[in-house]
């Protein structure tokens, strides 16, 4: 008489782990459209500067180029923590994800530094549509980032704790999605919106 | 892609593509300092955007070893977006001519 191990898959049940890639993948599309109508919005009123400063006036593309490469390493340390995951090397894993959270703090610094800036030179929201669409769509992405962060600290220290002892290699491979999302999301924004307005 | 079982890249062939990602942005920042590439730098920009758009979506998300139907669930956002600007700037270009 021969024995198998039955997984809940086997009784009908809903694989979870594939669930939840599906729902993360299909939220990322849906994120295209939504980052896609800021980035069309900023290029349609990209010209309208009123009596503000256009976008040569105000960018400053090497910091802004040291920011998207710090967003972008961000990236390598991501996937590295999930490679961390998937080896159930658990203190590297945490080392890696609190790695990638403090990239994108400094990235979170530096686009503060750099609206702060703006200001200065009078570019705000309310001083004319190019203004209101440049703020509105890196203020979006920046959101991202900054709930990208909250979430890789928060599995950080969840682990730390021993509260993800099952499926935490899944829980880093969906935030590690939703992480290399808002690094794309940069990808397209500096080139579209920094590199080819100067 | 497939939906068979897959090898995903090694920490080694991640730094590897984190240099060439560092590499072309590096190009991009460059290209647009060069007077010569006036004319062309708006193509190139948007090749080398896109290149790195899809090196990071390919390895780093790992879509080039996932399961079609997630290749198919944002490749339905991927190419709605550039549908949607297109059809906004041709309202506002052409249309109502702003």
């Amino acid at each position: 008489m021969t024995t198998e191990t039955l997984t809940p898959q086997d009784h009908g049940a809903p694989d979870m782990d594939n669930m939840r890639k599906i729902a993360m993948w299909a939220f990322l599309g849906s994120e295209c459209l939504f980052f896609g109508s800021l980035i069309t919005t900023f290029l349609v009123y990209r010209t309208r500067v009123g009596d503000g400063p256009s976008a040569s006036d105000v960018f400053d593309i090497p910091f802004t180029s040291v920011s998207s490469f710090i967003l972008l390493m961000s990236s390598l340390t991501m996937v590295l923590a999930h490679y961390s995951s998937v080896r159930k090397d658990w203190r590297q894993m945490r080392v890696w994800l609190l790695a990638t959270a403090l990239l994108g703090m400094v990235f979170l610094a530096g686009q503060v530094f750099e609206f702060t800036e703006f200001v200065d030179h009078g570019l705000t929201v309310t001083t004319s549509p190019f203004g209101s669409s440049f703020f509105v769509l890196t203020g979006f992405h920046g959101a991202h980032v900054a709930i990208g962060v909250l979430m890789l600290v928060a599995t950080a220290f969840m682990s730390y704790s021993g509260r993800l002892s099952d499926g935490e290699g899944m829980n880093v491979e969906i935030i590690g999605l939703y992480w290399h999302f808002v690094d794309i999301v940069w990808i397209v924004i500096f080139t579209v919106v920094y590199l080819l307005q100067v | 892609m497939s939906d068979s079982p897959h090898v995903y890249p090694t920490p080694r062939d991640y730094w590897l593509i984190a240099l060439i990602l560092a590499v072309i942005t590096g190009a991009e920042v460059s290209v647009t300092y060069v007077s010569a590439l006036d004319s062309v730098v708006a193509p190139l920009l948007i090749v080398m955007s896109a290149a790195k758009f899809v090196i990071v979506v390919g390895y780093f998300m790992h879509l080039k070893y996932e399961k079609k139907l997630y290749r198919n669930l944002f490749l339905i956002g991927v190419i709605a977006a550039p549908l949607l600007f297109g059809t906004v700037l041709f309202t506002f270009g052409v249309l109502i001519g702003s």
